[in-house]
């Protein structure tokens, strides 16, 4: 490769249980970089690392069983091999199953790369019983063979030594596929030697792929490779009727079709190979995995232990991940402190655009930056699950529910992530999805997984729950958790049974990987990487967003004569103290536009002394106040009673403003055009009993739903003077509204299947490639919710049911309905049975 | 359990009846959803197609592999089988496509 200079490209290659991600942190450090494969949704992760030579780039292929054109995951390996020819290839194969992973190095020296083979995971190989030859087995493929251990970094230096060896080694891949290790293809070497001789005529054919391969790939009836001779060789036809005739010819011959054949041919070279090369230290012992595994899959244990598992995540995540906000939640505080201090002062009634704005969007930020330490937490732990092989545990486990309504026991992970009854988050649940072999219930899981319990929608659920079932709480609390994934079940069902019908759906075949205990590095790195996706949402989307809510909820403002009104009150309130401080000896720094001044810096000083936590932090605030304003000072700790005086005067006038400024806020949301909306709204949600200001709340709470909490703040602020919380001030409103706990049931319900925040949505978008099933995604959700939420609300208040009596109603009819859909049969089933009895192939 | 499987006789929720290849009346032929925790088996041949068939085949469902089945879920479903030195869950609607010889 002198034309490239020394820098070259390597693939890993390996299966999904190898080792291979600690394979390529080994080799690439912490230089890595993800991105998409294009077209899919598939990671693409490069890294890369120096030698003596030059730059090695590392490409980190989808984990493949083998190179076949069934699976995405394999064809996009595949396509990578041919497109790019990288100069080497890494095969990773786990040590202790060497059988299977020889299937796809094969593959690999049949494609003529040149290949350096990983014996990853030597240590527990031989723990098991299980002495892998590396040198034997070397020689008898005719590749480096080089053991590691990647946990330990055991083998790096060997590895990149060997990759440089390689990589050398060969001018063109293309061309060199042949000399080296062969696999003995035995009756069909006949029909594979003349395949070969035919493509290679095909000069254009001939520059893409190895013939060999590509004639072995045709015999396994490849469509890809189909595809290939008809695009690029000059006469398509009349070879593919020589390889139609010929696999007809072969299969009537051995009564085996040519693919089964060649699957049979690598296993029993594998087996051989094996035999040579693998020395057993101990008799049939059972893998300690298995013995793990005889606990923990224990008929009857496993779903103890799930449930342990479970509960874990939500003690230490949740709980724990909470009482360390409290840690965290000052330093947002200090931030939105600093912003407010660089920002303009606030004007007497209105502050200006700026100021109001900016505070607005810390404050959007800092709601979801607040459980950043929640995220960190639960990340890791299910990053930990992953790399023990625990997570796979738990797909087997529930797989049989989860099959019941269409779904894959792989939709567990992203349900997790997502919040099943914990609390999570639906950007990094959704992302998850990737993992989902079944197109099908990739789909339904994307679209159900926004129905859980998001960090987001519990403050609104506790206020609810405080206000309306203060004695219920914890069995309203186990309704929430429990109802939200029984209608995702049901939303799944349905899903897959009408619109997704007929999609591609896959089978529950996978590999059982073996434990391993986590590397920090793997877990820290992927929960970094999850935290670090759900911090740029908040960065990009929620900042955007929150400016277009701040727009709607804010414009077109006060009609002129409301606001000459409460100015009228203002002024007034400020003669008043004018009159109340003319005689003392502040009046010459409280007249004017002092009044002003000295209200905004007696607010932030109390203000600063609520935040101080500790005595000496107090005092700092007196002394930063006293150097800033030497002449307010006196006025803000009153020592005399003309101070005292003064300072009474000052905090009244102070509450009269804070009164007039908050219902200003809340006639401006009236008259903006989400008021407006929420207004037209009422006629269609008087079903579900919400009026406007539920409305108005709903509806900002699109863009993130933390803002739900804040906007019924600002909307029930009746009384905010008076220092009562939000509670009591909505279940004061509410009883002189007549809104009872069944209204309050109806918007649990409603806001349990509400549509997913905006930042979820558009990575919907990303994740399924289509803006349809976005639109979908929000649309869907909003009628559903509405009829749950309507039909509810008014079977209740016909019937007068209690609020309790309506969810228990609601409750067993949801249940029953998920339990008879689970037993509606699954029409790809169906289907496949079709084909089946259709073409009763065998061997 | 291990008779309640047999009697079961693997028909996930999915899987029509009798549809599946019938196993032989001779010695030791049957589906691999019948074969009980613990016991050993030959593969014979399946019925799958297509994407499964390709699968079943890269996971070492080969002409003649031996197969172990270890365990099945707590819910009856998938199952959990043992090929040399791996272990492989399937779904009973994918085991009842491979017909095993016992013994």
């Amino acid at each position: 490769m002198t034309t490239k200079g020394r820098n070259i490209i390597v693939g890993l290659a390996g299966q999904q249980n190898a080792g291979k991600s600690t394979i390529f942190n080994m080799l690439t450090g912490a230089n890595q970089h993800i991105a998409n494969y294009p077209g899919v949704t598939i990671d693409k992760k490069t890294g890369s690392y120096r030698d003596e030579l030059g730059r090695i780039e590392v490409v980190d292929l989808p984990g493949a069983y083998s190179l076949t054109s069934f699976s995405l995951e394999e064809r996009v390996a595949r396509d990578f091999l041919l497109r790019e020819k990288p100069d080497a290839v890494v095969n990773v194969i786990d040590a202790s199953s060497l059988r299977r992973g020889l299937y796809l190095t094969f593959q690999l020296l049949e494609m003529g790369f040149p290949v350096v083979m990983a014996l990853n995971m030597v240590d527990v190989a031989e723990a098991n019983g299980r002495k892998v030859d590396a040198r034997k087995l070397s020689v008898l493929l005719d590749i480096p063979v080089i053991p590691t251990v990647a946990r330990k970094k055991v083998g790096k230096a060997a590895l990149r030594r060997a990759i440089r060896q390689a990589a050398g080694r060969v001018e063109n891949p293309v061309q060199a596929a042949d000399g080296g290790f062969r696999i003995d293809y035995e009756a069909l070497e006949a029909r594979i030697a003349e395949l070969t001789t035919r493509l290679a005529e095909s000069h254009a054919l001939l520059q893409i792929v190895p013939p060999h391969w590509m004639a072995v790939k045709l015999l396994e009836n490849d469509t890809d490779a189909r595809n290939l001779v008809r695009r690029y060789h000059e006469q398509p036809e009349p070879l593919l009727e020589l390889l139609d005739s010929s696999m007809q010819a072969f299969e009537d011959e051995h009564q085996v079709a040519p693919g089964e054949y060649i699957a049979s041919c690598r296993d029993r070279s594998a087996v051989s190979i094996v035999q040579q090369c693998q020395q057993m230290t101990r008799r049939e012992t059972v893998h300690t995995s298995e013995k793990i595994d005889r606990v923990l899959l224990h008929r009857g244990l496993a779903p103890i232990f799930l449930v342990l598992t479970v509960y874990l995540i939500y003690e230490l995540s949740i709980v724990q991940g909470y009482k360390l906000t409290f840690m965290t939640w000052p330093l947002l505080a200090k931030m939105r402190a600093a912003v407010a201090g660089i920002l303009p002062e606030p004007g007497l009634l209105q502050d200006s655009l700026i100021r109001s704005l900016c505070l607005w969007m810390v404050d959007s930020v800092n709601t979801l930056l607040n459980y950043v330490p929640v995220f960190l937490i639960l990340f890791t732990l299910i990053a930990i699950l992953e790399d023990s092989g625990y997570m796979a545990r738990i797909a087997f486990i529930l797989d049989r529910v989860f099959k019941s309504f269409g779904l894959h026991g792989q939709s567990t992970l992203p349900f997790i992530l997502g919040g099943v009854f914990t609390g999570g988050c639906a950007v990094p649940g959704i992302m998850a999805t990737k993992g989902i072999p079944d197109e099908r219930s990739r789909l339904a899981t994307i679209l159900t997984v926004p129905y859980m319990n998001c960090l987001a929608k519990i403050p609104l659920y506790t206020l609810l729950v405080n206000i309306y079932f203060t004695a219920f709480k914890s069995y309203v609390m186990l309704f929430i958790s429990t109802i939200t994934i029984i209608m995702a079940m049901i939303v799944a069902k349905l899903l897959t049974t009408t619109i997704l019908s007929g999609r591609e759906t896959a089978p529950f075949i996978m590999e059982m990987p073996n434990y391993h205990l986590p590397t920090a590095t793997g877990v820290v790195r992927r929960a970094l990487d999850r935290t670090w996706s759900y911090i740029k949402k908040v960065g990009t989307i929620v900042v955007a967003v929150a400016v277009c809510v701040y727009v709607l909820l804010q414009f077109p403002g006060l009609p002129s004569e409301r606001m000459d009104d409460f100015a009228g009150k203002m002024d007034r309130a400020v003669s008043v103290f004018q009159e109340q401080i003319r005689d003392t000896g502040y009046a010459h720094i409280l007249t004017g536009p002092h009044t002003l001044e000295a209200l905004n810096v007696a607010a932030s000083y109390r203000e600063a002394k609520l935040a101080a936590a500790t005595q000496e932090a107090s005092r700092a605030v007196d002394t930063r106040f006293e150097q800033r304003h030497p002449n307010l000072i006196s006025l803000l700790r009153p020592r005399d009673p003309e101070a005292r005086a003064v300072n009474r005067a000052l905090r009244q006038l102070a509450e009269e403003r804070t009164t007039l400024r908050t219902r200003i806020r809340e006639e401006t949301i009236m008259h903006s055009y989400f008021g407006h909306t929420g207004r037209a709204l009422e006629p269609i949600t008087r079903f579900a009993g919400f009026d406007w200001k539920i409305n108005v709340a709903l509806i900002s709470s699109f863009a993130a739903r933390e803002s739900s909490v804040a906007t019924l703040g600002v909307l029930f602020q009746e009384g905010a003077d008076e220092n009562i919380t939000l509670e009591e001030r909505m279940s004061r409103e509410g009883a002189t509204d007549g809104r009872t706990p069944l209204h309050a049931l109806a918007l649990i319900l409603f806001f349990a299947l509400y549509p997913p925040c905006l930042a979820t949505t558009i990575m919907v978008k990303v994740q399924t490639g289509s803006y349809n099933w976005m639109l979908f995604s929000v649309a869907f959700p909003t009628v559903f919710g509405l009829v749950v939420a309507g039909g509810v609300f008014t079977i209740g208040v016909q019937f007068g049911l209690s609020a309790l009596q309506a969810m228990g109603g609601f409750y067993v009819l949801a249940l029953a309905t998920a339990v008879g859909l689970s037993f509606i049969k699954d029409p790809a089933w169906k289907r496949q049975q079709a084909t089946m009895t259709a073409k009763n192939g065998g061997w | 359990m291990r008779n309640k499987l047999r009697r079961r006789h693997g028909r996930c929720a999915g899987c029509e009846n009798g549809q599946g290849p019938s196993p032989a009346r001779d010695s030791g032929r049957r589906l691999l959803t019948q074969v009980a925790n613990g016991r050993r088996c030959r593969v014979k041949r399946h019925c799958a197609n297509g994407a499964i068939r390709r699968r079943l085949l890269d996971l070492g469902f080969v002409p003649d592999a031996e197969v172990e089945m270890v365990r099945c879920a707590t819910l009856g479903d998938p199952l959990e089988l043992r090929l040399g030195d791996y272990y492989v869950t399937l779904r009973k609607c994918e085991a009842e496509l491979i017909e095993v010889q016992e013994g």
